[in-house]
């Protein structure tokens, strides 16, 4: 795998964005983005180690019966993958230790945050924070701005300022356990992307922040800056076409600010991995 | 692979204060009940919903009506066979794969195929799992892939009594077991888990030799799949359980032992008049006042509860505009990342018009439909129709007295499906009835309107051409395409005044279908800042509709607009004549655009201004209407804004 840049795309039991995560990496740049079944990694036939960025994909994990992500957080715990002693989150784990990326979106940033691998404070896996029923009581789809806040140590969001994404779901509120967290998540500029009017300020008011989020937060990051996730989602604006109002600003650029987070861990992963 | 889906729903005004008849929930509760069904199958499926419509008539009440559409796309050959194909063969295994069998959706099928009465089983609704669903169509997608089986139906109405017993018309027999069924709890008996149509499940062809393969890759997959029995020649539809036969009839008989029905039809059309009462003084209010019926009013609140854009390929979204809230007149959908080649769809329908002559009803609804594809710049020579049936009962008896004239509507009906979609060119590739949609409890008996839903599916070329609806830029000139007459027959504006009138729009498809083709040659030129069609509420509500959603205001003269001699302004405004588009040009594209369409109906009517008003000024010159656009918009979006 030597100076090829290998990502994986995390699928099934109700995801539903892994084409266009896989799409959007290929378009960053990666040489290999692979779609893997969860059946796969849990027979064991495919393992986290052969890939530098690993995609939690946007869906409805087991249907999000127990609430976003629970059962899927729960199957990635305890499953064992076989042939081994371990689970996915052990490999998940090491994958984190060797200084690889991860990104969650959606439904895959609920995961992250329901197995504790976000904010990830101390290091432990731990879960401080939760998504929650959005304050509305319903799900909606529609384009939101985010502010990002310069001082993160997030690798995916270098040298940007503000994006404009469309939000997709019903269980996008962030909240924390408690004061504590909350102070350290901004002392450490950890809730890297947050809810903000048209003039990148952050806000609470709706329909700008679309769900009532506390401190307006969208994504988070941990300390190291390199594990990411985020209610908005990228891979739906990496085309001019994607844009809502592409038919009446000709201005807009191919590209689609979307693929800029993906187009971040690229550079890191040739600078520091490859 | 599932690329999108669409949602009609016909419902009774959510806002009733009558008392409703025994047994029937309100339509307040109808409402969000189903809302809320389809956000959690379409979301949770991951299948963007990007089209759809919510039509409202008080009958609705008694049957309201849910109408779901899915498109897919698949390769064209597979293993160099044609994907297409599909056929079970002698000794082929029945498995059933996905969801398992339980006692909801028994008689489902009979259900909808009846009047609601006080006898009606709460058992005929099925309760989805869009979860299960969602495995097992990643499992077969891969299974096909791997050329596992033979032959695939759904479990549909009937279950497996009609998908084994249609599938098994390629061998001619079948030998199922039913106690090798799995089912959701014990107790159900043979007939049935032969006819539940518990959701989520598919009946495959698996040839013996891949039968294990198959079984294997389920298990690895979390999907349920299970060996039911066999594909035979014997001849017979021969179900058993725990070895006992419980079903032995000839294969002849099930498929061709129903007697053809002949129903007595008689048309009568019913004496109407045209209503009468003079031109209101304030237009502006009548305008706002139609903006806000519940026909033409927003339906954001229910479409931001779909998720519209997931797999990324929605171009044209249902919601567009300057604050990506006007009404969208057709979807645009990129199914590949590597080609630029795009779906559209589109729907018509128009119940009003059935109840003056549902020939012109159906006249109506497929070319609303086409004229909705056209305008976002689906090709009017690559293009399908889809007609879905909902009728009352039209067989005459004690209980439907009026059943011949009933029938004699389906018969003119489909006269006009007939005739217009052959003269469009239009294939239609799929289509559905329910034929009872009536409610009898007592003495009381409510009839739905006989109701078409035209869905319209086809291509275009480049999706980076596809054009929205919301005015682009003040300057542009406003055209309007298409003849206006004195069409108010089922219209919304006399539905206002309580009236219903007598002169149904009718369809000129000739005129008609050589604009269609002028409009496409101007798209793809590049020649077209925005269209919109006019339907609900005619010229004004469209106007209104452009200007709003694009921030800008639009003024035009009414002595422009190529009409019948001597028709009244507010007629003109609110008539709903067919065929017609509103279109802005940029002033550079103006010689090409007026070259194209010489010699058809084409009228510059107005500009687009920098200031926000829709400005109407009458023949003489004199001002009819001024209103801020943001006011109109305001009326437009309130009625349904909380729902």
């Amino acid at each position: 795998m030597a100076r090829t840049v290998r990502a994986i795309v995390i699928a099934g039991n109700g995801t539903n964005c892994e084409r266009e995560v896989a799409h959007a990496c290929r378009l960053a740049g990666a040489d290999v983005a692979d779609i893997v079944h969860i059946a796969e990694l849990l027979a064991g036939r495919v393992r986290l180690d052969d890939y530098h960025f690993l995609n939690l994909a946007g869906g409805f994990l087991d249907g999000d019966d127990l609430g976003s992500a629970k059962a899927g957080a729960n199957r990635l715990l305890h499953a064992q993958v076989a042939g081994s002693n371990g689970t996915v989150a052990d490999q998940i784990r090491q994958f984190v230790a060797d200084g690889k990326l991860v990104m969650g979106v959606c439904n895959g940033f609920q995961l992250m945050v329901k197995m504790g691998l976000l904010p990830g404070l101390d290091g432990s896996f731990d879960q401080t924070c939760s998504l929650m029923h959005n304050d509305g009581g319903r799900f909606e789809d529609r384009w939101v701005w985010l502010k990002v806040d310069a001082s993160s140590p997030c690798v995916f969001t270098r040298g940007l300022e503000g994006l404009y994404l469309p939000v997709r779901h019903g269980e996008g509120k962030f909240v924390v356990d408690g004061e504590s967290t909350l102070k350290r998540l901004e002392d450490q500029h950890l809730g890297v992307l947050k809810y903000a009017d048209a003039q990148l300020k952050p806000t609470q008011d709706y329909p700008a922040n679309p769900n009532g989020s506390v401190n307006a937060i969208a994504g988070v990051c941990d300390q190291s800056g390199r594990l990411f996730g985020l209610m908005p989602h990228p891979e739906a604006y990496i085309h001019r076409t994607h844009h809502p109002r592409w038919t009446r600003e000709p201005e807009l650029p191919e590209e689609g600010m979307g693929l800029w987070f993906y187009s971040n861990a690229m550079q890191y992963i040739r600078d520091e991995l490859l | 692979r599932l690329i999108f889906n669409t949602d009609v729903f016909c419902f009774a005004s959510p806002f009733l204060e009558k008392e409703l008849p025994p047994r029937l929930l309100h339509p307040r509760r109808i409402f969000d009940g189903v809302v809320e069904g389809v956000e959690h199958g379409g979301n949770k499926s991951g299948i963007p919903t990007v089209n759809g419509s919510i039509v409202f008539d008080e009958r609705f009440a008694g049957k309201p009506l849910v109408y779901c559409g899915t498109a897919s796309i698949m390769p064209r050959t597979l293993n160099g066979k044609p994907c297409h194909e599909k056929k079970a063969q002698v000794g082929d295994h029945i498995v059933m794969t996905g969801g398992r069998i339980g006692k909801d959706g028994i008689h489902g099928a009979t259900f909808s195929s009846e009047e609601l009465h006080e006898g009606s089983p709460v058992t005929a609704v099925q309760i989805g799992d869009p979860i299960t669903q969602r495995r097992m169509f990643d499992f077969l997608l891969i299974a096909r892939d791997r050329g596992l089986y033979n032959s695939i139906t759904d479990n549909g109405a009937g279950g497996l009594s009609s998908s084994v017993g249609e599938m098994s018309e390629d061998t001619g027999g079948f030998e199922l077991h039913l106690d090798r069924a799995p089912l959701k709890y014990p107790g159900l008996q043979p007939w049935e888990i032969l006819i539940s149509e518990a959701q989520e499940r598919m009946t495959l062809a698996v040839p013996p030799d891949k039968l294990d393969a198959f079984l294997t890759l389920a298990g690895e997959m979390d999907v349920e799949a299970t060996d039911l029995g066999v594909f035979t020649d014997s001849g017979y539809f021969h179900c058993l359980y725990e070895g006992k036969t419980v079903a032995c009839l000839s294969m002849d008989f099930i498929h061709g032992g129903v007697p053809q029905m002949v129903i007595p039809a008689k048309w009568q059309p019913k004496v109407l008049a045209e209503p009468d009462f003079s031109q209101p003084q304030d237009l502006g209010a009548e305008l706002a006042r139609l903006l806000g019926r519940l026909n033409i009013c927003s339906k954001e609140s229910v479409v931001r509860r779909y998720d519209h854009e997931v797999q990324a390929g929605t171009v044209i979204k249902p919601l567009v505009g300057v604050a990506n809230d006007g009404p969208s007149d057709a979807a645009v959908y990129r199914p590949l990342f590597d080609s630029f080649e795009g779906v559209v769809v589109s729907h018509g329908i128009c119940p009003s018009y059935s109840d003056i002559d549902t020939y012109h009803m159906m006249a109506c609804a497929i070319d609303e439909g086409l004229r909705n594809y056209v305008a976002v710049g689906g090709n009017i020579e690559h293009v399908a129709g889809l007609d879905n049936f909902c009728w009352c009962d039209p067989v005459k008896s004690d209980k439907t007295p009026d059943g011949e004239y009933k029938a004699a509507q389906l018969v003119r009906a489909n006269k006009a499906l007939y005739d217009y979609c052959v003269a469009y060119g239009v294939p239609l590739i799929s289509g559905k009835d329910s034929m009872k949609n009536d409610y009898q409890i007592g003495d009381t008996k409510i009839s739905i309107p006989p109701t078409v839903l035209f869905s319209v599916i086809g291509k275009i070329d480049d999706v980076r051409k596809a054009v929205s609806m919301d005015v682009k830029r003040p300057g542009d000139l406003v055209y309007l395409l298409g003849e206006t007459r004195d069409e108010l027959g089922g219209s919304e504006y006399y539905a206002a005044r309580g009236e219903r009138g007598s002169r149904v729009p009718q369809v000129e498809a000739s005129s008609a279908l050589a604009r269609y083709r002028t409009v496409n040659a101007a798209q793809r030129q590049g020649l077209i800042a925005s269209c919109h069609d006019l339907s609900d509420g005619g010229l004004g509500v469209s106007l209104a509709e452009k200007a709003f959603a694009g921030g800008f205001g639009v003024q035009v003269e009414l002595g422009k607009v190529d009409a019948e001699s001597g028709l009244r302004a507010d007629k003109l405004l609110f008539s709903e004549s067919q065929s017609r588009l509103l279109v802005t040009v940029h002033p550079d594209c103006r010689a090409a655009f007026e070259a194209l369409f010489s010699g058809q109906s084409c009228r510059q009517i107005g500009v687009v201004t920098q200031e926000p008003l829709l400005q109407v000024a009458a023949a003489d010159g004199s001002r009819l209407l001024s209103a801020a656009i943001d006011q109109l918009k305001e009326a437009w979006q309130a009625p349904l804004r909380e729902m």
